[in-house]
């Protein structure tokens, strides 16, 4: 198991001029960095962001697309790997942070959480290459390599689940920008508004 | 009276052209065999195919964020099925775009025996989403106006297609 704030911290050496769509990981990238390159839309729709991730890279080919999904969200939406893998963008890092539970409502755990290999089931949708991680010693290792081959690309990561159990209204609010705004941001900043 | 007519797949292809569309988000529907033809021959166009219709509203609004200009193809009973996903992905982020939505069920002359026409306007009008009906080739200006109501508004508009069973289909 790993820490998602310490994954980020890894994959942040080899970010380059990525696109990077924070995702589940939202919270602990925003500490690490928030340009219009970053795109933290909290939970717009849950199953949605890989969706989202495949539409971006799709418009914008001449740029790596980083996508930090969950295994809920894959789910939820698992058909979505098959439209990937058809569509085949060679800019799109697929990656799952996989904590088992669904930590934002209280730590339940998913369906089969222990048992599901999120890797296989990317590379029987189609993706030509996937990886699961449980050490960080071996994604550091193995994570250049990884973004260095066309994609797409899926790589499984198991971390440990932080769990929020306050009242949603009560929790504190990480973003600083609306997911509209987020929004009309990267599209100013890659010439599209 | 001569009735005019049937929407062909021509004319929506035209429409979409007209409109700028780079991309189509879809999943098949019984409206649409001849249009998935045309729109498969045209190199302009790319045709990005769905496993459930909400997957259609993120990829739309990544395309979106991306800087192209899609649109979504979709039957009303996936259309239901989306909700939650056209209120956090398209109404959420505020993205201008239309939706032609095959009406099933839909009959202006007999008794709808269909419960996915009977709530097909009832949700719209709960959702608060602007909406045309297209029957014929002489309704097609409305898809235009849609277009531009999508823009004006900056979210989604729908094109309901009210053609199922006549001509479309060919």
């Amino acid at each position: 198991m790993m820490y998602t704030a310490e994954v980020l911290k890894v994959f942040e050496r080899h970010r380059g001029d990525s696109i990077v769509i924070s995702g589940r990981g939202g919270k602990h990238w925003m500490a690490i960095s928030d340009t219009v390159m970053d795109i933290p839309l909290g939970d717009p729709a849950m199953g949605g962001h890989s969706g989202f991730g495949l539409g971006l890279a799709l418009a914008q080919p001449g740029k790596k697309v980083v996508l930090f999904d969950s295994e809920g969200d894959i789910l939820m939406s698992m058909g979505q790997l098959a439209t990937i893998a058809e569509q085949a963008p060679a800019n799109f890092y697929h990656f799952i942070l996989d904590n088992e539970v669904y930590a934002t409502t209280g730590g339940q755990p998913v369906p089969n959480s222990k048992h599901v290999d999120y890797a296989m089931i990317a590379r029987g949708a189609g993706y030509p290459r996937a990886y699961n991680y449980s050490e960080l010693d071996q994604f550091s290792a193995e994570l250049s390599g990884i973004l260095s081959k066309p994609g797409p690309v899926f790589v499984a990561l198991k971390v440990w689940p932080e769990v929020e159990n306050t009242p949603i209204g009560q929790r504190v609010r990480w973003r600083k920008r609306s997911s509209d705004k987020v929004v009309s941001d990267v599209r100013a900043a890659l010439g599209a508004a | 009276m001569t009735e005019a007519a049937a929407l062909s797949p021509e004319t929506v292809m035209r429409q979409m052209k007209q409109n700028g569309v780079t991309d189509i988000v879809w999943l098949p529907d019984s409206e649409t065999n001849w249009l998935f033809l045309l729109m498969q021959a045209d190199p302009d166009l790319r045709l990005v195919g769905v496993t459930r219709e909400g997957h259609a509203c993120s990829i739309a609004a990544g395309l979106f964020a991306g800087g192209k200009k899609p649109m979504i193809l979709i039957q009303n009973t996936g259309m239901m099925e989306s909700g939650d996903s056209i209120r956090g992905w398209l109404m959420g982020l505020k993205v201008p775009i239309v939706l032609m939505v095959g009406y099933r069920g839909y009959t202006r002359h007999g008794v709808n025996t269909d419960t996915a026409a009977t709530y097909t306007e009832r949700f719209l009008m709960a959702f608060g989403i602007p909406f045309y009906l297209v029957e014929n080739d002489g309704d097609a200006d409305r898809i235009s106006i849609a277009f531009k109501e999508a823009e004006k508004i900056q979210g989604p508009v729908v094109v309901l297609v009210g053609d199922e069973y006549h001509g479309f289909n060919r």
